[in-house]
């Protein structure tokens, strides 16, 4: 834990508070249930109460008859725009139409005066359905004669990847030793503690603006204006403050599609949230995947090949899945070198809630199989588990066989910032009985190379506005802060690049009038946002030294702006004329500046005077990345971050439950733009891994009912269930980050579960398989292995 | 059929006409408007709607507003005084113990509560109170210490 800044910058790599904290502290901060518009109406979905049935009939006479209800919306007052994620894969529709796919399908919507009016009129609908046979696990969906989910794709087979890089039959023949083994995680959900919500409002002018709770509002705008037919120029979407995302939030959902629809057809805001229920219905959150892994090595440890067949039980929907299932093996191509890889990926349709992207999307569960088996095969080959991996670490400069580039990667100092934070030389192999220590390494994109939909976009533009007093400058961003400290951040990079200090930096961002930003998903905002961030604020400050320049006839390579003030490199020129000027224009107010510098802010007013308002504009897209086969884009990126973890835990050898004692996480941020953001989000990572890892598994019954479809039963770790974390920050000065910036909010939870496991395995001797580690399934491990 | 009751939250009197099955984190929010009081599960699973009643915490959305009838009410508007921010809203900004904010709210009345009655509490003790305060982006590492670094000067308000 450094507690120190060495930098040399006056503003980044420090530990600023949030800007936003004081605000969410105190309860100020307004999120989308805040909202309250003059005659505002409630909306309410009425959604499938079964896994898969035809819909023969919908009768909404008695709805419509109820008092105080002043819309009704199914799919025949909709038309039948299809929409989803990835646009090659677009299947879905605001409301079904022929048949539902699953319990929480979207089947009608309804504006009331009161949300209990909604609810009821929802309850009034009469829905005639031939139920269908029904598919819940990719065996049963992919098998002869299964029940078909969706007419374009017979055998339920929603998306299939096939690739190799090198030769990896052949590698198996150079190989010692040979592995395989099967790894299973369960359908999470994530629980973040906002449940979805939104406000649309229609106006007389034709203009929507729809505030919601989303990651992703540049998307949502696209989404809303293409499935409702209207101009990208005409729909707005706010986002206010978010309370938490994690990937589900991260595209546009049919709640906020009905919402927007019905305002349209009332003239009036409408008000829709998700209950908790429908959260998990909704769902959009992390695939079940099954990996069968075959790794081959040399005997000193050299990996040579890995072989990886995946099937992603993905729903009744594709939402991100196309996606998911191409970084189920692309990010297993490093951080170590591998040069033969071969991967099978299949993403099957069931007749349950939609998968999506959840944090380190797709990666998670490779990761966890993959770093559990390395294990593995270290201890058969005699090798400390840190001894094979740094055998096989990339370094900074390698390119993966599927051609992702690691131009920077501090893998190595991460593995022994926690080697030697957590005492592992001195307590590996001599902990008692129950107790174990293990570990793991992982990495992830800094923001994916491509948009979602296929375009030439910018990733990111951002302007900056100096206020006329030359005192404040305003960031305006499309950028989103759902917690993770975004808008801290930019307002950090703007005021380091432009040389003023934080709190004359402004921020506003999330809306889509303030410029395209594609959002907080793949962990792309510091390095994407940051350098669009950093280009406004270079050009602000040039804009101003300019007139400056020509004010005081000072060449402007001779200055640079510092903490607010002009520096003369050379000789101080007399600025006397400009400070009266600047005194003279604000009489009355008391705090004039004064001293013998000359200030930013006086600067800035001149520059005003000359030019009008001074706008700097900032934009960034990556460059091309990847190789050139099917695919090559899921995966790439223009950075890698990558991390290191040791967990320290004990296992109850009579009952089986599992406590984690003690963390030791390092990531290689790049740079750490707000070192306390950067640990928070190590921390988190760390949090949301551990749940996967011990309680989290979305339940079902035979019929496709959610059965634990709320915070009580769904379990996420709580105060008790978290060990003291160490956060050790390395910075490997990222060449394509603005200062050095790349990744921290995904990437850190890639190492949590094998670590755990690993450990799990030093504590007991007893290798498991498959998540979460309740007590029962460590306790018939145990057992199985005393059989033995 | 509406009743009217009588709440004081955070030192302010209101005479309020609820509906029966109305719950006291509705009223707090839809009819008082102090909206710092949030709602994630409304069924008493999450804390992020806790409020302090009567010096104890509750999850407002599992009491009904006819049962505070009378009764003192403590949200997170209520710290805040002309001094600035109360001593454990200031350790959760300082520490970085703030993220998403959801549950802040709820995190910091748990927090003032056990500190309220137990100044020296130790991380275990800190933990524990808060074990129903759900946080989905801390890993309660930053929650932990901000706590832990206010409960010296913490006075009972």
């Amino acid at each position: 834990m450094e507690r120190y800044t060495m930098s040399g910058y006056d503003v980044i790599n420090t530990r600023a508070p949030r800007l936003d904290a004081p605000d969410k502290a105190t309860g100020r901060a307004k999120y989308i249930d805040d909202l309250r518009m003059p005659g505002m109406l409630f909306g309410a979905l009425l959604q499938s109460p079964l896994a898969h049935a035809k819909i023969l009939n919908i009768d909404a006479t008695e709805a419509r008859r109820l008092s105080g209800v002043k819309c009704i919306l199914t799919a025949d007052d909709t038309g039948m725009v299809q929409y989803g994620v990835s646009p090659a894969r677009y299947d879905e529709t605001i409301f079904c139409k022929e048949k539902v796919r699953y319990v929480g399908d979207e089947i009608a919507a309804v504006a009331a005066v009161d949300l209990e009016t909604a609810q009821k009129a929802v309850s009034l609908i009469k829905v005639d359905y031939e139920e269908l046979p029904a598919v819940f696990t990719p065996e049963a969906a992919m098998a002869e004669g299964a029940p078909v989910i969706h007419d374009d794709y017979p055998g339920n087979l929603c998306a299939e990847v096939h690739q190799e890089f090198g030769d990896v039959e052949a590698a198996f023949k150079e190989c010692d030793l040979i592995r395989t083994d099967t790894f299973k995680n369960k359908r999470q959900d994530a629980a973040f503690l906002e449940p979805n919500g939104c406000v649309a409002d229609y106006d007389h002018m034709g203009y929507l603006t729809l505030h919601t709770s989303t990651q992703v509002p540049h998307y949502v705008q696209r989404t809303v204006a293409m499935v409702l037919g209207l101009p990208v120029g005409k729909v707005r979407v706010i986002k206010p403050y978010v309370g938490g995302g994690f990937g589900p939030k991260a595209a546009a959902n049919p709640m906020e599609l009905a919402a927007s629809l019905l305002s349209i057809k009332t003239g009036r805001p409408i008000k829709m949230n998700y209950d908790r229920e429908q959260v998990f219905l909704f769902s959009r959150a992390r695939h079940q995947f099954t990996h069968v892994l075959t790794t081959g090595v040399k005997k000193d440890g050299t990996l040579l090949a890995l072989k990886n067949e995946c099937y992603l039980e993905g729903g009744a929907y594709a939402s991100f899945g196309i996606a998911t299932v191409y970084y189920a093996g692309s990010l297993l191509g490093g951080p170590y070198k591998l040069p033969n890889m071969k991967y099978d990926g299949y993403r099957v349709y069931t007749n349950k809630p939609a998968c999506g992207a959840q944090r380190g999307h797709g990666g998670v569960a490779a990761r966890a199989a993959w770093e559990q088996q390395l294990d593995v095969i270290a201890e058969e080959l005699g090798m400390d588990p840190i001894e094979l991996r740094l055998k096989n670490m990339m370094s900074a400069g390698d390119v993966t066989c599927n051609d992702l580039n690691m131009s920077s990667l501090g893998m190595k100092e991460c593995i022994e910032a926690v080697r030697d934070g957590s005492g592992w030389t001195e307590k590996r192999g001599k902990t008692p009985k129950g107790k174990g220590i293990g570990m793991a390494c992982g990495f992830f994109v800094s923001g994916a190379g491509y948009p979602i939909y296929r375009s030439d976009t910018y990733h990111s533009t951002v302007s900056i506005k100096l206020s006329e007093d030359g005192g404040t400058a305003h960031v305006y961003t499309g950028a989103a802060e759902i917690g993770q400290g975004s808008d801290t951040t930019m307002a950090m990079i703007a005021a380091e690049a432009l040389g003023v200090p934080l709190d004359q930096v402004s921020i506003s961002s999330g809306d889509t009038e303030f410029g395209v930003d594609l959002g907080a998903y793949s962990s792309r905002q510091t390095l994407m946002t940051g350098h669009a961030t950093k280009m406004a604020a270079e050009s602000v400050k040039a804009q101003v030294l300019e007139v400056l320049s020509q004010a005081l006839d000072v060449p402007i390579e001779e200055m640079d702006v510092k903490k607010g003030r002009i520096v003369f490199k050379k000789t101080k020129p007399d600025f006397e004329l400009i400070r009266t000027r600047y005194i003279k224009e604000h009489r009355g107010w008391k705090d004039q500046p004064i001293g013998d510098e000359l200030t930013f802010r006086e600067a800035a007013r001149v520059a005003y005077l000359a030019r009008g308002t001074i706008v700097g504009t900032g934009k960034y897209k990556p460059g091309e990345l990847g190789g050139k086969f099917k695919g090559a884009a899921v995966g790439t990126s223009p950075a890698y971050g990558c991390s290191a973890q040791v967990v320290q835990l004990s296992v109850d050898l009579e009952t089986g439950k599992v406590s984690v004692d003690r963390m030791t996480d390092a990531h290689d941020c790049g740079f750490a733009i707000n070192r306390t953001s950067v640990e928070a989000q190590m921390e988190g990572s760390l949090s949301m891994g551990l749940g996967e890892a011990m309680f989290e598994e979305v339940k079902f019954d035979e019929k496709g009912h959610v059965l634990n479809a709320n915070l009580g039963e769904y379990k996420i770790p709580t105060a008790l269930d978290m060990p003291p974390i160490d956060a050790i920050i390395v910075e490997s000065n990222e060449p394509n980050g603005p200062f050095g910036a790349k990744e921290v909010g995904e990437g850190a939870i890639m190492p949590t579960i094998p670590a755990i496991l690993n450990a799990v395995y030093d504590a007991t001797g007893v290798r498991i398989w498959e998540l979460p580690l309740t007590p029962e399934r460590v306790y018939m491990a145990l057992k199985k292995k005393k059989e033995r | 059929m509406k009743r009217l009751i009588r709440l004081n939250v955070n030192d302010k009197d209101y005479e309020i006409a609820v509906k029966p099955n109305q719950t006291l984190a509705d009223v707090i929010r839809d009819e008082i408007g102090l909206t710092g009081t949030k709602k994630g599960c409304e069924v008493g699973e999450c804390g992020t709607c806790t409020v302090i009643l009567d010096g104890k915490p509750v999850n407002s959305c599992l009491v009904l507003a006819v049962q505070a009838d009378g009764r003192n009410i403590l949200t997170i508007e209520g710290l805040e005084t002309d001094q600035g921010l109360h001593p454990i809203q200031q350790s959760f900004v300082e520490k970085g113990a703030v993220q998403c904010g959801f549950c802040t709210s709820g995190m910091i009345l748990s927090a003032k509560s056990l500190l309220d009655r137990n100044p020296d509490a130790d991380e275990t003790e800190i933990r524990s109170a808060i074990s129903g305060n759900l946080c989905r982006c801390t890993g309660y590492q930053k929650i932990v210490e901000a706590i832990a670094s206010v409960k010296k000067e913490a006075s009972p308000a």
